[in-house]
């Protein structure tokens, strides 16, 4: 061994590092994960609940874009006979879960609705987190007064009563399809953005941050490229739990009389709709869509909590 | 004749993850003696915490687990015992001095309360009683004005005496054996010095054994009296200080020896590091965990753990080359140029 | 030629207390500090917690903002640059970082963070970044291929060439290490400084190199210099400071350390410094060290800090010491 310096630096330091291999590639981030979450039974069927939900929602909305619909029966058909007496007919093996007050077959009008519930999840959130993902990183970035001023925005779509704000909103949009998912993730922003900068906070302390800045990166790189991506975990979970309590809310709207508007048809709308029926033991109408909101909720809000605890570095094993 | 305190014979502690086996401890065999201090060196992955950790039963199990060894302190066999027993060995035979004074102490109980706590398990001893001892042993420590500091809260104290406050813990019950798990890693340069000195003058007045456990060769050169080399964990060298600093026969440890810049000398000649990184310890090697690394290596090395060779009294090895190449190779070194035994 | 000159830098940050966040105080990181550092040379600047080295470093980058005080790089000055200017003056001034472990992104590939730089500064093409970013990995011993892989399949020796690679991605003039060995583990730490005394060669690199490990400041450092409580105390060539230091502060400093020789740790004799190092948000009035200073006597060293200067004599211009005793010696080289 010489102490002479070496004739050149870089095969000498290649040497040294033991750079042919990096060793056995450690399992991604994401891979990690998975294998946690696989063991939670209840979020692998929240999994499948929600991939049900959207493999039938998409080819619905398909359907509808190109007119027609994906069903046994038109949902929309009105058919008389098969309700002689006005309160629809139970549940049988051409209409497995019976038909309504007009004769319109349940099974049918529930499958189709799945689409709007796919819509409100879709619209709501992304408005939401297009506002959020963007006032969020700022907020915590910054800090001080603009930290100040929009957490205490968000302070106030929190603390206002939701139902009246959508009214609101729609006094001023307008009724319409479309409208009542603009407003849902209108005001739904907030809470992206307060978990998103609970996370802000503690990467703005990296030290990559720093390094950014002392290369000469500018704050609108800083925040998009190093600082969001690195504080989505908790935002994945979030959303989970958003597109449910989204469609939640467009029922609860719809139940109210000011969501979806006939002849659409939601499952918030036909709980509304067959609700006096119940009272006749006439089940069917109203429990079939009840049982298919709950399902889906279920699924996103199971799924989402499935997803928080296999991020969750601190949950022992 | 010093009473030996503790005898560890083959231990190995296993971690069984989803991802494979690690063997973070294979077959490491000590002794400690009383007023004796044993420096354990190793680097990360080298298995040095866990081991002493092995010896309190304190890896989380799962995943990891005790797969083999004895542990004997005074004769009693501690890998015997049920929960209740080594919880009474915890903190009155054996203490524990962490690493992270910061976050040792919990920050939401006066420091009193944590001393007194650690007192009143073990003893049988009155509230008043507890505190009066507690503030005595603050001031042993040497934390000024004790008798108000133990009111204190941990965020009230500086790094250097939340230490301190973590010994005196340590000590309160009399302990026969002292574990200190790279206590001064986290403290400044000046508060490191106070605290190698409150931890000699506790082990003088208390007569225990120390452990020393870390990877700071300037640290276990002024405290230890023998030194354990650990590398993936296995001990790849024993002896005492002198011994491994002087004449040491392991490749590991040429290379850490060479590779650190030093205060007191003054060429400023090319320091010589160990090429390769730390071993993954999925893929430890059947053999040697320092294969791959190691300048010297030969065909036998990867697949066969060398067996032990004593190459002094006290002094042991383990290596394939033989120990006359040994030497002769060291001669070599540019390190070892000026002093071989 | 002084590469940088650092005049009088101070560096206080205010204590927002109550409610309406009124600044009840200061602490006073960094207190009228100055430097020069000559190009091609390295700078050591060690000192313990609280000294303000780190934060001595970032005002440089001017990724903190001054609060008094004049920093001149190649004779720009960097305080009272426009932003353009400073756009190009970060060019030729980076910083390595202390934790391998959060100074990489960890969900970029390793070839975009070490090109990111040039991406910033619009430098080149998408195929010439991703070639010069080969060509960086290679220079710190790493391979083409390791460009593809993310931080956390990297160990941490590696992750610090990585840093380095990033750092010298835009061919700077003046690269800041700041603690650069101190998280790693020692048989790599040799590693690593050696790949920075081999690129100080290859590209004429100027050091200023911050840490608290004396025996790596020695090794790697021309100068030193040593801070206490955002003050410099001392400051000398390196084999000139730990032969014949003068300050008290100094002296304790270097026998504190522990030296990996038994023979040697056992003939020594031990400074051992009382109490703590005061907040620095309260500095001591006076001399900031005579709380703790064996040599203390209240007149001079309670009224006033001493001023940094040479002591003259044998000892040089080259060695200045901020004491109103400090230690002299007779066989001192200047």
């Amino acid at each position: 061994m010489s102490d002479q310096k070496p004739r050149d630096a870089v095969s000498q330091q290649a040497d040294v590092a033991g750079g042919e291999r990096v060793g056995r590639k450690p399992l991604g981030l994401w891979a990690d994960t998975w294998r946690r979450l696989r063991r939670n039974k209840l979020a692998v069927a929240g999994l499948c609940i929600i991939t049900v939900f959207m493999a039938v929602g998409l080819t619905q909305e398909v359907a509808s874009l190109a007119g027609t619909y994906l069903a046994p029966h038109d949902p929309n058909a009105v058919n008389y006979e098969l309700s002689p007496d006005g309160y629809g007919s139970s549940p049988s093996w051409s209409h497995p879960f019976g038909t309504d007050y007009l004769g319109r077959d349940i099974f049918s009008r529930t499958l189709v609705a799945t689409r709007i519930s796919l819509l409100v999840g879709v619209i709501a959130v992304s408005i939401a987190l297009a506002i959020g993902l963007t006032l969020g990183p700022v907020a915590g970035y910054y800090g001080r007064w603009v930290d100040s001023v929009i957490m205490r925005l968000a302070d106030i779509f929190f603390a206002y009563p939701y139902i009246l704000f959508v009214l609101l909103l729609l006094t001023v949009l307008g009724p319409g399809f479309v409208n009542v998912f603009i407003a849902i993730g209108l005001l739904s922003w907030a809470q992206y953005a307060r978990i998103n900068r609970g996370s802000v906070l503690s990467v703005k302390a990296m030290e990559y941050i720093e390094a950014a800045r002392a290369q000469g990166a500018n704050d609108v790189r800083i925040i998009f490229r190093h600082v969001l991506p690195n504080t989505m975990a908790p935002v994945y979970v979030a959303v989970a739990m958003g597109v449910g309590g989204a469609i939640v809310t467009e029922a609860a709207l719809s139940f109210l009389g000011i969501g979806i508007q006939p002849p659409d048809a939601s499952w918030g709308k036909m709980i509304a709709d067959y609700l006096p029926y119940l009272q006749g033991g006439r089940w069917w109408m109203e429990v079939f869509p009840s049982a298919a909101l709950t399902l889906t909720v279920f699924g996103f809000i199971s799924f989402g909590n499935g997803l928080r605890d296999a991020t969750d570095p601190r949950l022992k094993e | 004749m010093a009473e030996r305190l503790l005898e560890v014979r083959d231990l190995s502690t296993h971690f069984f993850t989803h991802a494979g086996v690690v063997r973070a401890v294979n077959g490491v065999s000590f002794t400690l003696d009383r007023g004796e201090t044993l420096g354990i060196v190793g680097e990360s992955g080298s298995g040095k915490t866990v081991a002493a950790l092995s010896l309190m039963r304190l890896v989380p199990d799962p995943p990891g687990k005790v797969v083999a060894g004895d542990i004997l302190l005074k004769s009693k066999d501690l890998s015997r015992l049920n929960e209740e027993e080594i919880r009474q060995v915890r903190g009155n035979d054996i203490a524990m001095i962490f690493q992270d004074p910061m976050t040792s102490l919990n920050p939401v109980f006066k420091v009193g309360d944590q001393i007194v706590e650690a007192i009143r398990l073990h003893q049988n001893k009155g509230k008043k009683e507890a505190w009066r001892q507690a503030a005595e042993l603050l001031a042993k420590v040497g934390i000024p004005d004790a008798e108000h500091r133990v009111d204190q809260y941990p965020h009230e104290f500086s790094g250097g005496m939340r230490q301190r406050a973590m010994i005196a813990m340590a000590i309160s019950c009399n302990p026969d054996v002292l574990i200190a798990d790279e206590p001064t890693t986290a403290l400044d340069v000046t508060i490191q010095a106070q605290i190698i000195e409150v931890v000699r003058e506790m082990q003088q007045q208390y007569h225990s054994g120390v452990i020393l456990i870390t990877h700071d060769l300037g640290v276990v050169a002024e405290m230890s009296d023998k030194i354990m080399v650990m590398y993936g964990g296995r001990t790849v060298e024993y002896g005492s200080v002198d011994e491994i600093f002087y004449d040491p026969h392991h490749p590991y440890t040429w290379g850490l020896l060479s590779s650190l810049p030093r205060l007191d000398l003054v060429e400023k000649t090319r320091l010589t590091p160990i090429k390769g990184n730390p071993p993954d310890l999925l893929l430890l090697p059947l053999g040697c965990p320092f294969s791959g690394r190691c300048p010297y290596e030969r065909s036998e090395c990867r697949d066969n753990w060398p067996t032990g060779e004593m190459v002094g009294m006290s002094h042991g090895v383990h290596c394939w080359i033989p120990a006359e190449e040994r030497k002769n190779i060291r001669s070599k070194l540019p390190r070892f140029r000026r002093r071989v035994a | 030629m002084s590469l940088l000159e650092v005049s009088s830098l101070k560096k206080y940050f205010p204590i927002r207390t109550g409610l309406l966040r009124r600044t009840t105080g200061h602490v006073y990181a960094v207190d009228d500090i100055s430097f020069s550092l000559e190009q091609g040379k390295t700078l050591g600047l060690v000192g313990e917690s609280g000294c303000g080295k780190s934060t001595a470093a970032r005002v440089v980058l001017r990724l903190l903002t001054a609060t008094d005080g004049q920093v001149v790089f190649d004779g720009q000055d960097v305080m009272q640059a426009s932003r353009g200017a400073m756009q190009r003056l970060r060019r030729d001034m980076q910083i390595i970082f202390q934790d391998p472990y959060s100074s990489l992104n960890p969900r970029m590939r390793v070839r975009d963070i070490v090109s990111e730089p040039l991406l910033n500064h619009q430098i080149g093409t998408e195929a010439e970044r991703k070639r010069r970013a080969f060509e960086l990995l290679e220079t710190v011993g790493l391979s083409a291929e390791h460009g593809e892989r993310y931080p956390h399949e990297f160990s941490g020796g590696q992750r610090q060439r990585i840093g380095i690679a990033r750092a010298l991605a835009l061919n700077p003039r003046l690269i800041i290490c700041d603690e650069p060995v101190s998280a790693l583990d020692v048989s790599i730490r040799a590693q690593v400084i050696n790949l920075l005394e081999d690129l100080q060669d290859e590209f004429g690199l100027t050091y200023l190199f911050i840490a608290h490990d004396l025996s790596v400041v020695k090794h790697i450092s021309d100068r030193v210099a040593v801070m206490y409580l955002g003050k410099i105390v001392e400051v000398a060539g390196s084999d000139v400071l730990y032969d014949y230091p003068q300050h008290p502060y100094t002296e304790a400093l270097l026998s504190a350390v522990p030296i990996p020789d038994p023979e040697t740790e056992r003939a020594r004799r031990r400074i051992i410094l009382e109490g703590d190092v005061p907040s620095p948000a309260k500095p001591p009035t006076g001399c900031v060290f005579h709380p703790r200073c064996p040599r203390f006597r209240p007149d001079p060293c309670a009224r006033a800090m001493p001023p940094l200067q040479s002591t003259g004599g044998d000892a040089g211009a080259n060695h200045l010491v901020a004491c109103y005793f400090p230690t002299r010696y007779e066989e001192a080289p200047g």
